[in-house]
């Protein structure tokens, strides 16, 4: 009340008289205009959850742009080179990343015959492969009294000092070349031959039976108690030099009876030798580096960083293509339904009641039985993801349209003579911008996660020798869950990651566009 | 009301005609030739399909079908997957295995649904409101087969409490076959959890906040009494729906996770049946007339029930 009397005994003083003489302006506005989509990211920046989701999905895109471009590995050359099938089921490991589970190693149970071979590759190789010994030696739990019972340990053992040795075949230039290297660089690759030509096992070089249990001496030289094995290398004379290796072994030390560093095999023209190699050391002379493998190898010894890269890309990359085609097939659709109404809409929805109604299992398997062999696997996926696809986005422009079609603008519109085509795509389509990107940015979450499930259940097979995608991935580590899970788990963090930044960032998106919506989930 | 049942009910099975016969065309231009395989009687097989009609004309075996397939349930006999066996015993004798086990998961998880995603709703925008929507966002996104290899992995070969496949046999309701089939309930419960969740909260929130419920409170009803009276009852009403579709969806169970956890159910016997080559045709085309029927019929029970549970929506109606 007080207000309104104020208002009525306003002194003269207040008020300033209009100059009649000039022309009066409004004044010019200061802040800079607002347009519809500058509005839309203000309010998603000032999301949070949404910016960071934005962040993880953008460090996930570039993940899969970058490694497969960077990083040369046994992935890419995987045609030529088949040497990476003897790094299988090698766990991750990162220098520096140890405490973070990245170190390499695992714990397992071994009999004692096994506890002896990984404590010969310790010796033989200086690579000590047991990191701790956990509980041993015990006891087989299940010794039920006759005889003698097993005993077992349970170790931490490296994985990549545990690979030992293998043995292979190669040529005298070959032979010449890891020589070469070993000199050097000073690392031992090559070791010497054994005599029990019908121990199958590289890595048994002591006296033992044919199923592995060493004959131990029973003396301890070292003292650290445990007994020394006896070891069975291969000698020769001084005088015959082809098998010998100028960087040797400790244990070579006998002038007149030198080791013998290979096996001849072969014709006398095209001279091979049987080499027993260091698997870690091998790896170094062929490819330049310790082995390291950030997210570790798959059991075919793939690389599963860059694996899981280049399989993120094809799933992007399609799911990307797919939502462009929706949106693209959709939006006219819809336009046209929404437009038009009536009988146009009657039919055209009935055509897309039809199609959304099989389901999409069924499509798919239809589409990779008829078109695999003719087109290839990866274009019947995306035919059969385009078929039917574009009907939610078709579903959503079609009700944007039946709101805007009856407003007055349009109707001004109309009166000045804009035709129907100018009419749908001027002025409605801009007013369902908002709905369609937030529509056309949450069918790529929904593509990937469909495209994993099928690879997985083998319905579509993207699997070759120059493709994957994280769906093969998961169902190829799925075997290994229970011994090997880093295999299966990485893809598993990736997709999930990728799916819960992806509904974040479509939350943040809808929230922008459409405020009013904005809690409803 | 009636009319408009009748009209969609009719509407639904022009629909899945058209659906049934478009497969059944697509499926028969396919190449279907048995594969040679030692101590198999190829001109036997070759007799057992002429006297089927395999060797008619197309427009003739589709009658043939209609009328023994869709209106006799005779589907044939699978050639491949499990051969020389009744398609539609085979798939009598696997149902019960899938329903049963999404029928376990449907049990447990609705309840905790409801409670989480109303405990949710009256929390609103407390910490408690917070952790729920967090998890819910975190289990809506991560996919189901992630939740099964985590729980197959921690739960059946880490800590060794459930066997990692489910038990063979038909012994449904026994307590070690409901041991067995623990892991892919959990498996199959988190998603469902979360799903409805998160729709029950935002029901919930947007009719607490409406007027009606501010003039029961000034009416003198307590906080309880209008919750569980007044916006309960109307949160329910999009909410059921919802329930009442998982309910009929749950007889297509999950092929990934029945897959994983070794149960003998329908979603197998799909992956088995395109797997083979060449494919089980007749298991093929009987599987898709089931999902797709399951399909459309939880999509129009759901449209329905609208009617049924709330009578202020009329079904139908043009305006």
């Amino acid at each position: 009340m007080s207000e309104k009397t104020k208002y009525e005994q306003l002194p003269a003083s207040a008020f300033e008289r209009v100059p009649m003489e000039g022309r009066m302006h409004d004044k010019k506005l200061e802040s800079k205009p607002v347009g519809y989509f500058r509005d839309a990211f203000n309010r998603f920046c000032r999301n949070k959850s949404s910016v960071v989701a934005a962040i993880i999905i953008l460090m996930l895109v570039l993940y899969s742009i970058v490694v497969p471009w960077l990083c040369q590995n046994n992935y890419t050359r995987a045609l030529t080179d088949t040497m990476y099938l003897n790094y299988g089921k090698l766990p991750p490991k990162v220098e520096g990343l140890e405490w973070m589970g990245f170190s390499g190693t695992e714990v397992i149970t071994v009999n004692e015959n096994d506890f002896y071979k990984l404590r010969a590759i310790a010796d033989e190789t200086g690579l000590d492969p047991i990191v701790e010994i956990i509980a041993g030696p015990y006891q087989d739990p299940s010794f039920n009294g006759k005889g003698k019972a097993t005993m077992y340990y349970d170790l931490r053992v490296d994985e990549y000092y545990r690979m030992g040795m293998m043995y292979m075949t190669v040529t005298q230039q070959e032979y010449d070349a890891i020589q070469a290297w070993q000199d050097e660089h000073q690392i031992q690759i090559i070791f010497p031959a054994i005599t029990d030509s019908k121990q199958s096992d590289a890595n048994i070089w002591y006296k033992a039976d044919k199923k592995g249990k060493p004959t131990l001496s029973k003396v301890d030289k070292d003292g650290d108690g445990f007994l020394e094995l006896t070891n069975i290398y291969k000698t020769t004379t001084p005088t015959d030099t082809s098998y010998h290796s100028t960087m040797r072994i400790a244990a070579d030390n006998d002038p007149e009876k030198p080791l013998a560093y290979a096996r001849k095999t072969g014709t006398s023209s095209a001279p091979g030798y049987v080499i027993r190699v260091s698997k870690y050391n091998y790896f170094q002379y062929r490819y330049g580096f310790e082995p390291a493998f950030v997210f570790g190898t798959n059991a075919n010894g793939q690389d599963i960083f860059t694996r899981l890269a280049s399989g993120a890309r094809f799933s992007f990359l399609l799911a990307i293509g797919i939502s462009a085609i929706n949106l693209f097939i959709g939006a006219i659709y819809g336009a046209i339904e929404g437009y038009y109404g009536g009988a146009v809409d009657l039919v055209m929805e009935r055509v897309s009641d039809v199609l959304s109604g099989v389901p999409f299992m069924v499509v798919t398997t239809l589409f990779q039985l008829h078109l695999a062999k003719q087109v290839g696997p990866v274009w019947s996926l995306l035919f059969a993801f385009v078929l039917t696809g574009w009907i939610g986005m078709a579903a959503r422009v079609r009700m944007q349209f039946y709101r805007f079609k009856g407003q007055e603008y349009i109707l001004a519109a109309r009166t000045l003579g804009a035709g129907d085509f100018r009419l749908m795509f001027k002025h409605i389509f801009p007013n369902s911008l908002g709905t369609i990107i937030t529509g056309t940015v949450l069918v790529i979450p929904g593509v990937i996660f469909s495209e994993s499930s099928l690879t997985y259940l083998g319905i579509v097979n993207l699997e070759s020798s120059t493709r994957t995608s994280v769906g093969t991935m998961l169902a190829n580590g799925r075997g290994y869950l229970s011994t090997d899970p880093y295999i299966i788990l990485f893809p598993a963090l990736f997709i999930s990651l990728l799916e819960i930044s992806f509904n974040l960032f479509g939350n943040g998106l809808r929230d922008a566009f459409n405020p009013s919506l904005r809690g409803t989930e | 009301m009636i009319k408009y049942v009748i009209k969609r009910i009719l509407l639904m099975l022009m629909v899945f005609m058209i659906i049934i016969s478009m497969c059944f065309v697509l499926v028969k231009l396919l190449p279907d030739k048995p594969a040679e395989q030692f101590g198999k009687d190829m001109e036997l097989i070759k007799m057992r399909r002429e006297l089927l009609g395999y060797n008619k004309p197309l427009i003739q075996q589709y009658f043939i079908f209609v009328q023994r397939s869709l209106l006799g349930m005779d589907w044939g006999i699978s050639e491949t997957l499990y051969p020389m066996s009744d398609v539609w015993g085979k798939f009598m004798e696997k149902m019960p295995a899938t329903v049963i086990v999404n029928l376990y998961t449907m049990i447990f998880s609705v309840p905790l649904g409801l409670m989480f995603g109303i405990y949710a709703a009256l929390k609103k925008n407390k910490w408690q409101d917070h952790v729920i929507s967090t998890a819910v966002m975190v289990f809506v996104s991560v996919p189901s087969y992630v939740y099964a290899f985590l729980i197959q992995y921690w739960l059946c070969f880490k800590w060794k409490i459930f066997p990692p496949q489910m038990d063979a046999g038909y012994d449904y309701l026994s307590w070690s076959m409901f041991k067995s089939m623990v892991p892919a309930i959990l498996a199959l419960g988190f998603g469902t959890i979360a799903g409805l969740t998160r729709y029950v909260r935002a029901e919930l929130t947007e009719v607490l906040t409406s007027d009606y419920l501010l003039l029961a409170r000034t009416k003198g009803l307590s906080r309880a009494q209008t919750t569980v009276r007044h916006a309960l009852r109307n949160a329910m009403v999009p909410v059921f729906p919802m329930i009442l579709g998982e309910f009929i969806g749950i007889m297509s169970g999950s092929l990934i996770i029945e897959g994983i956890f070794g149960i003998p159910g329908v979603g197998p016997l799909y992956v088995g049946a395109v797997g083979t080559t060449p494919p089980d045709y007749n298991f093929f085309m009987l599987l898709t007339a089931f999902y797709t029927i399951i399909g459309l019929t939880s999509g129009i029970v759901v449209d329905l029930s609208y009617g049924f549970i709330d009578p202020r929506i009329r079904m139908g109606s043009k305006k």
